[in-house]
């Protein structure tokens, strides 16, 4: 059976180590993922930090979110590279794009949804700006930051399998290779630990997300999270708007 | 463009297919999670398990599903339904969260109103709790038809991707025009299928045309691709 080949694949030794090993392999797919993770990060968190703390440019948010999602990242990687060449910087540039809006929508939604009057409240008592930003703001929203930052992840190591089409390697050349040679049970090997590693680091992600997001905080979030749901339901559903206090 | 006028037949052939092959998987998604959001929203027990297990699903790379999907199914690894499924599965990840979200977004008032004038509980749903939480529903169908139209090219390395056969010829033969071409006509596809969304929403929603706002929030909110 395929599966059971699949798996005896994996877990023969041989296959470990060596130039078309499981683990340099793996390595190269990490190597991949968090360059272009940390580019899109750099750009992505003050981007959305800024458009969340100031309010401008929530237009702009929504239209990029929704356009990147339509442009095929395949098709821009190989149009890319037949004017750079075969190389890691086109796939880290490709990558960080697919990333980045996801990012931005992450970090805004996360500051869009704390409580108004909350940071009302600190302006009133003196916090200035990046007071506001970083000590009221920030630890409110950290929850929905991380979970831009976990779906952009997610994408990126998904995605990061085609580079074994364009002549580097990563946990996709065995699917690439595998499909070439019509050797199935590399290519379903190859499917098992790219589908291994993307929830494996889900899972970390999850468990991050939880972690580092104090209780207090995490309370209040979900509270300010319902209002801002409430805020933004149709005028025709709500008739008076429910407000606190 | 001259390229283009010499292979129109090629590239509206591949534009249909990319149509047919991405159309089942909206429509399919947006029937299947109707019910399975509103058990999703009606009980917490179901809503844990479902959810866990489409996010689990929706975890799996496309390219990996793909190859896996022949030795599941019994199909061959060329069959475009193996492509077709894989999308499947991924629209209705994306749609029962968003459809459980959409039933949740129904104002409880509202629903115990309906009840206390007499609406039996199936024609409740389909009056009440269905057309309340459509701009909601509307929003993530648009998320799934762009994510889906956008995976299909991934699908040309296991020989289904319609307009993705471009992508990977193009590649092939040096020619970054019918890259460039496969890509401005998997957009326009996409846009197309969206404004056709938007389109079905206000003749069906006809309330929600003066209030886009839901949209907004969702669609930021939502998963994304790959």
């Amino acid at each position: 059976m395929l599966f059971l080949d699949a798996i005896a694949f994996i877990l023969d030794p041989a296959n470990l180590l060596g130039d078309k090993g499981i683990l340099p392999r793996l390595i190269d797919h990490l190597l991949y993922s968090g360059l272009s993770l940390g580019a899109a990060l750099v750009i992505g968190i003050p981007v959305g930090l800024f458009i969340g703390h100031t309010g401008k440019g929530k237009n702009f948010v929504v239209a990029l979110t929704g356009s990147f999602r339509a442009i095929p990242t395949f098709g821009l990687l190989l149009f890319i590279i037949l004017f750079t060449g075969l190389g890691l910087w086109p796939l880290v540039f490709v990558l960080a794009v697919l990333a980045i809006p996801p990012i931005i929508a992450g970090a805004y939604s996360g500051l869009d949804a704390v409580n108004r009057e909350t940071i009302d409240a600190a302006r009133a008592i003196g916090m200035t700006e990046w007071q506001i930003l970083g000590k009221v703001e920030l630890p409110l929203a950290l929850s929905l930051i991380l979970g831009g930052i976990r779906s952009a992840t997610l994408q990126i190591i998904a995605t990061a399998t085609i580079a074994g089409y364009v002549g580097l390697t990563g946990l996709g050349r065995f699917l690439i290779e595998g499909l070439a040679l019509h050797n199935y049970t590399i290519a379903f090997a190859g499917a098992i630990l790219v589908a291994a590693l993307a929830l494996a680091a889900d899972g970390l992600l999850a468990l991050i997300q939880i972690l580092v997001v104090p209780h207090g905080v995490s309370r209040g979030t979900t509270r300010t999270t319902s209002n801002s749901r409430r805020r933004t339901r149709p005028p025709a559903i709500t008739t008076t708007p429910i407000t606190e206090g | 463009m001259l390229w283009l006028w010499e292979n129109r037949d090629l590239v509206l052939g591949l534009s249909l297919e990319h149509v047919r092959l991405s159309a089942v998987p909206i429509i399919v998604g947006f029937i299947a999670c109707i019910p399975l959001g509103w058990m999703a929203n009606r009980f917490r027990m179901t809503r844990a398990i479902q959810l866990t297990l489409f996010g689990v699903l929706f975890t799996i790379p496309s390219l990996a599903l793909f190859v896996t999907l022949p030795s599941v199914l019994g199909t061959k690894i060329l069959n475009p339904i193996n492509v077709v499924v894989a999308l499947t599965i991924y629209a209705i990840a994306i749609m029962v969260r968003g459809a459980a979200d959409a039933f949740e977004s129904v104002p409880r008032d509202v629903i115990q109103s309906a009840t206390a004038v007499g609406f039996s509980s199936v024609s409740r749903f389909w009056t009440v709790e269905l057309p309340l939480a459509g701009p909601v529903l509307l929003a993530n169908l648009r998320v799934v038809s762009v994510t889906t139209v956008s995976l299909l090219s991934v699908g040309a390395l296991v020989g289904n991707g319609a307009l993705g056969y471009l992508f990977i010829n193009g590649y092939q033969r040096d020619f970054p025009t019918e890259v460039m071409i496969g890509i401005v006509f998997t957009l326009i596809i996409a846009i197309i299928f969206d404004q056709l969304l938007v389109a079905l929403g206000k003749v069906f929603m006809p309330w929600t045309r003066k209030a886009p706002r839901v949209a907004r929030t969702v669609a930021v909110a939502a998963g994304g691709d790959a």
